[in-house]
């Protein structure tokens, strides 16, 4: 990947990557909520959100940022709107006719992702300033992160409540699934505990790097 | 047509089907504006204001698109009514109250983006309820969802004052609150019907 990048561009690979871990949307900036628990409750609905909202906010960025001169400040976030929306709506299209068990299980889902924060977001803070390269490789890391992220809810949810891992049955047959982690409050423990575990990861980070900083100083 | 009696709709939007604890809509705000149990409450106003003026809207668009032919322009009609009628309720209260404007900051334009209001729009729509239906279901989904905002600004308001780990702070233990709020309201679950 860096290798492929031009000289004049060293910055390419941060703006894919930070979405990855380090400004990642769902558990670091804690940005699109909604979908992020809403339809998480199986590994197999989560990654299709994911993709979902990745293409979405991958055309939308590549449009707003290839606009970006001509449309007036008064009117951005209305065109932004409108532009995220013209996408979501060929998402929902697209997806009817791929499977229609999806979009069932997915429902109104899909067309919620007009609203999610995190596409807008990225419009207003990042393609809105930047050339068409950097958004998409932004949106593109944004978007993956978010899936990665929603796929690590699904899959702990589904396992622990229904003892599967897309539909494949994982436990023998005596497990007992906790089927409170398919309910609505599972969905809120599970992004609860992955904060936890974040969290503590980051508090140790930062007392490492302390005491790294204290030994070097005597 | 759907023919479900007003009030079991009502009961259904604002408890059964919580927007904020069941459906999980309208959760930045959620986690945003609750800590303070005054603005909450106002917060709650006025997204039950918008859901209600949009909610009319949305009906009337629906109703036009289908006369129309043209059921794929519902998103795009549907988001630019909440948008302008979000900008009213900003005008009108930045003149009414400046104080209320500047506590509720960055998430009273915010709400255009918040998903319980697409929500019930879209939700209205896909139940295809009548018009005395769609004013009683985002009545009770504003209920709701200002029951919800309320209650977890309570609770907030008793934890500051208490003493909890270092590491829950913040977001994580909202989070663990919201879960047992929803655990709370399953038990609405049957309730009407």
């Amino acid at each position: 990947m860096a290798g492929t990048l031009p000289p004049e561009a060293p910055l390419g690979t941060d703006e894919f990557l930070k979405g990855l871990w380090r400004e990642n949307p769902v558990f670091v900036q804690v940005l699109g909520m909604c979908p992020a628990l809403a339809v998480s409750n199986s590994a197999r609905n989560a990654l299709a959100m994911g993709l979902a909202t990745l293409f979405v906010l991958l055309m939308s960025n590549l449009v707003i940022s290839s606009l970006r001169r001509f449309v007036p400040r008064e009117v951005r976030i209305a065109t932004y709107i409108l532009v995220i929306a013209t996408f979501v709506t060929v998402v929902d299209y697209v997806i009817q006719a791929i499977s229609l068990d999806l979009h069932k299980a997915l429902g109104a889902f899909i067309s919620l992702i007009v609203v999610n924060c995190l596409i807008l977001g990225r419009a207003e803070a990042f393609a809105s300033k930047h050339p068409l390269g950097q958004s998409a490789l932004d949106a593109l890391g944004m978007g993956v992160g978010f899936t990665a992220a929603l796929f690590s809810l699904g899959a702990v949810r589904e396992i622990l409540g229904n003892g599967t891992l897309f539909g494949l049955s994982l436990f023998h047959e005596g497990f007992q699934p906790w089927v409170v982690m398919i309910l609505p409050s599972g969905g809120f423990f599970t992004l609860a505990g992955w904060l936890l575990v974040f969290n503590v990861a980051r508090e140790r980070r930062t007392r490492v790097a302390a005491t790294g900083t204290a030994e070097a100083a005597s | 047509m759907n023919e479900a009696p007003l009030w079991s709709v009502f009961i259904n939007a604002c408890l059964i089907n919580n927007f904020v604890l069941a459906y999980f809509l309208g959760i930045c705000p959620f986690l945003g504006v609750s800590s303070k149990l005054a603005t909450a409450s106002r917060m709650g106003v006025a997204v039950t204001f918008v859901m209600v003026v949009s909610s009319i809207c949305a009906y009337g668009i629906h109703r036009a698109l289908i006369a129309l032919d043209a059921p794929y322009l519902q998103l795009i009609s549907f988001i630019a009514v909440i948008a302008s009628t979000v900008q009213v309720v900003e005008m009108f209260i930045k003149k009414v109250s400046p104080a209320l404007f500047r506590s509720l900051g960055i998430f009273l334009p915010l709400i255009t983006t918040n998903c319980a209001i697409l929500g019930v729009a879209l939700f209205q729509t896909n139940k295809g309820y009548g018009f005395a239906q769609c004013l009683v279901y985002a009545l009770g989904a504003g209920a709701g969802f200002s029951l919800a905002l309320m209650l977890m600004a309570g609770l907030r308001e008793k934890l500051e004052l208490s003493r909890v780990p270092e590491v829950t702070k913040g977001t994580a233990l909202s989070l663990i609150l919201a879960g047992i709020l929803s655990l709370g309201f399953m038990g609405f679950a049957g309730l009407g019907g």
